[in-house]
């Protein structure tokens, strides 16, 4: 069986592909990447922090997290806290994995700003909160930065998984729009070209951004 | 939980056949990314503007695009241009190609990063470059790669996940059906994400050996550790034997 695009079914989908891409995708990805950023960081810093007692427990459950797949991770928070929607779920629960990863950055960032600067805010005799407001963490970010970002488009390639716990994401949408009648060429082909023309810009920013910032 | 514990150990045939499927798309999706991940890595640090062009492609196509996109292709798509792939097969490739693409480049910065004076000695000494690459190049880039390879092995497990999306009855579907028997999500799923994990420790630790492995073959690491030697001298007589390379 021989297959042809058809422009008509392509402009037939691509508004409703592009209102999911809106609605759900873009935002999964940007209030995932808040949670994950903010989760991230708050992790780090009680991994360095905290006493034993609760640094170690916070690493193990992070790394159990880290270390299993997101599509169980939705089922589980989904059929756990059932009186929540879809989406919500699936957003925190992305924001939350993802923050297993984000805290590592900020770890590795932390770890990279060199000893001389806390001896040296200790010999401005600055608070600790100071030391890290004003000294660490604003160093510790640039080298962050691009790493997070990386993050961030590999959390928005993964929106797709939320399927699993029925949300209408764009590749649902994509697939839904083909279901009835098999035409499911150009609305998944349209899908991957969606997902490409976003990330792959933004990709190469990251870049850019990366080598602006390893200047100073 | 007794209860659940029963109904678990009922269906522990169905769980390790769901593990299997997980395991051969892990596998299997492994192997393929690791082929596709040295030949893109090597295309994309050759001279050739063609051959680099076409590798750069590849790999920026299947990175930008997503996993579950690529899945949904060859399960759905495929099928309709004359090709029907089995479920298997279709996880595999698109684990394959996905993750492949992106180890293409812990292989070119691993092979980047061999000093310069590997190459240059190596062509002091007038070895042909698939000789230059196969003895001095590669056996130091390999024991670089090798903790980056085992990241992105571990992302290749909990990807191999999106079997799911296609009805495959892999440990995801697994741990589902445990829930539907039981009733008990915590309990279910709970299941399913620790067989996950001791699944990503066994590839840790297999990554560490290897890396190990790879070190001492390149002299970095001495061949008897501290603690083995001490060992090996409260044994007494065995110590010649075990100096080997370090």
């Amino acid at each position: 069986m021989t297959f042809s695009w058809s422009w008509d079914t392509t402009f037939d989908v691509l508004p409703d592909m592009l209102s999911a891409f809106l609605r759900v995708t873009l935002l999964a990805t940007v209030v995932g990447s808040a949670i994950a950023a903010v989760v991230g960081l708050v992790v780090a810093m009680i991994r360095r922090l905290a006493p034993w007692w609760i640094a170690y427990p916070v690493h193990g459950v992070m790394e159990f997290i880290r270390m299993t797949p997101v599509v169980i991770q939705l089922l589980f928070a989904y059929y756990t806290f059932q009186q929540f929607d879809g989406l919500t779920i699936g957003i925190v629960v992305l924001g939350i994995h993802y923050a297993s990863y984000m805290a590592e950055v900020y770890r590795s960032g932390i770890d990279a700003v060199p000893k001389g600067q806390w001896e040296a805010a200790a010999a401005l005799s600055m608070s600790p909160r100071r030391t890290w407001q004003r000294v660490v963490i604003p160093q510790a970010l640039r080298t962050t930065v691009p790493a997070l970002g990386t993050w961030v488009i590999s959390m928005f390639k993964d929106t797709p998984f939320l399927i699993v716990i029925f949300v209408t994401e764009m590749v649902q949408t994509a697939y839904a729009s083909g279901a009835d009648d098999f035409m499911f060429l150009e609305p998944i082909t349209l899908a991957g070209l969606i997902f490409l023309a976003a990330s792959y810009p933004t990709a190469l920013l990251l870049r850019r951004l990366e080598v602006r910032l390893a200047r100073y | 939980m007794g209860e659940n514990l029963e109904i678990l150990a009922e269906r522990l045939p169905q769980f390790a056949d769901g593990i299997w499927v997980t395991a051969q798309l892990t596998v299997l999706g492994g192997v393929l990314a690791f082929v596709i991940a040295v030949i893109l890595g090597l295309g994309a640090r050759t001279e050739n503007i063609l051959v680099r062009g076409a590798a750069r492609t590849v790999i920026e196509f299947f990175r930008g695009t997503s996993l579950v996109v690529q899945l949904f292709w060859l399960f759905y798509v495929l099928p309709l241009l004359g090709y029907r792939l089995d479920a298997l097969l279709c996880g595999v490739l698109a684990l394959g190609l996905n993750y492949g693409a992106y180890a293409s480049e812990v292989v070119r910065g691993a092979i980047n990063s061999v000093p310069q004076g590997q190459w240059e000695a190596a062509r002091a000494l007038s070895l042909s470059p698939v000789r230059r690459m196969r003895k001095i190049i590669w056996p130091q880039a390999w024991s670089i790669m090798i903790p980056s390879m085992a990241n992105l092995f571990i992302m290749l497990l909990k990807g191999t996940a999106v079997a799911y999306i296609i009805l495959m009855h892999d440990l995801t579907w697994e741990s589902n059906q445990l829930r539907q028997a039981t009733g008990d999500t915590f309990f279910s799923f709970g299941f399913g994400m620790i067989v996950y994990f001791l699944i990503a420790l066994v590839i840790v630790l297999i990554a560490n050996l290897l890396e190990r492995i790879a070190k001492r073959r390149l002299g970095q690491l001495p061949a008897v550790t501290k603690r083995t030697r001490a060992s090996v001298d409260l044994a007494g007589s065995h110590t010649a034997g075990t100096g080997g390379r370090g």
